[in-house]
């Protein structure tokens, strides 16, 4: 197991991987100021919500590369030849793509705090909110990167999957930063959920695609 | 030793059926040349033998690890040769066998070469190498001739009787001729 998310890992950070979520939610955060105005009172109101939904696309940002070619290049079939049940390898590049993605997005929010007007409490409740909901982002990812895995323009199809089927992290993430102790408890709940049935979902997909 | 055991095996593609009560039995020792033109379903059958597929119906008994190779590669492009091994070689725990498949297969001096750069021939003959660092006892090469030249099929040749002579078993499926001494042949 830990020698495919080594593998996970390195394939997400090389060729600059580590940079790019950090990079686009800067981007994100550094347009949405551009786009509403210099209302610092507006902006910190939904700063938190703009992270969350910057969060949310970097999950998304590499989901061609999480499964589609390991399937293509017959890396998959030789772990289950090897004895790998398919939902360990979605769990395995679940936790990687978690690795790979979620400690720069939680960086990449401390630094767009000033950007968004997010203050100091808000910004732990969002960094605490962030280590609870990304797990579960990252179990989607995989999940519907399995589902369009061998689709054309499994990208796109892939935006229209997952974002409807992230509303809820996004809007109990959201919802936390106003210091609701139950937001943050349905966000947790929701990841956990996503958590245990990403990889069921992505391991039957994969497995479905072989036949 | 029973080392793969097919029991009155069908398979198919889609609703398509390929093949039917195919039976055989691979002992330590035995090797099995699938041999057929292009689509007859050689490569399902290889698929099927290592449970990648399931039949549609009969029995498929494995008694021991098996080493496939297929038509993908299955090695990081980015990674220099060694390494894409080494990954493999890792999950067998066989990493101190990696330089001696590399050289069985004549690509010893493209150790540190990454995947990407080498020719379709040599891509071929690191997947084989992949197969020989497994040292599995159960080998299912699926077209194992495609790419190689004269010299790289004579060593495909000679690891697959140093396999058997090792008291391993293989099933090769192939449309070209490939030497297998004393070997059963299924003809799709």
């Amino acid at each position: 197991m830990i020698a495919l998310i080594v593998r996970e890992l390195r394939i997400a950070w090389s060729g600059g991987g580590l940079l790019l979520p950090v990079a686009f939610f800067l981007l994100v955060a550094t347009l949405f100021p551009f786009a509403i105005g210099p209302d610092a009172a507006l902006l910190a109101r939904i700063g938190g919500g703009v992270a969350w939904a910057a969060a949310l696309l970097a999950a998304l940002l590499p989901i061609e590369r999480l499964v589609a070619p390991d399937v293509d290049s017959g890396v998959v079939d030789q772990l289950v030849v090897r004895g790998w049940s398919d939902s360990g390898i979605a769990l395995a590049k679940t936790i990687g793509h978690w690795l790979g993605f979620a400690p720069a997005v939680m960086l990449a929010a401390g630094l767009s705090a000033a950007l968004l007007g997010i203050d100091a409490p808000t910004l732990l409740l969002l960094e605490a909110g962030l280590l609870i909901g990304t797990p579960g982002l990252a179990a989607l990812s995989v999940a519907t990167a399995a589902l369009v895995a061998g689709l054309r323009g499994g990208g796109a199809v892939a935006g229209l999957v997952m974002l409807p089927l992230a509303l809820p992290i996004v809007i109990f993430g959201a919802g936390a930063l106003d210091g609701g102790a139950g937001a943050m408890k349905l966000l947790a709940a929701t990841s956990l959920l996503l958590c245990a049935g990403g990889p069921i979902v992505a391991g039957a997909a994969m497995r479905i695609g072989r036949s | 030793m029973s080392l793969l055991t097919f029991d009155r095996v069908s398979g198919a593609r889609g609703r398509r059926t390929l093949f039917a009560d195919l039976s055989f039995d691979l002992g330590t020792g035995d090797a099995l040349l699938v041999q057929g033109p292009n689509g007859v379903g050689k490569s399902t059958l290889v698929r099927i033998a290592a449970g990648l597929l399931p039949p549609v119906d009969g029995s498929v008994t494995r008694g021991g690890a098996v080493a496939l190779l297929s038509e993908a590669a299955a090695l990081d492009p980015q990674l220099p040769l060694t390494k894409a091994l080494g990954f493999w070689a890792g999950l067998d725990g066989a990493r101190d066998r990696v330089d001696a498949a590399l050289a069985a297969m004549g690509i010893g001096s493209l150790a540190e070469v990454p995947v990407r750069m080498l020719s379709t021939g040599q891509r071929r003959r690191a997947a084989i190498a992949r197969v020989v660092a497994a040292d599995a006892p159960i080998w299912l090469l699926d077209e194992p001739a495609n790419g190689l030249d004269a010299a790289s099929l004579e060593r495909l040749e000679a690891a697959i009787a140093t396999r058997r002579a090792g008291g391993g078993a293989v099933l090769v499926a192939s449309h070209v001729p490939v030497a297998l001494p004393d070997a059963r042949v299924v003809t799709l």
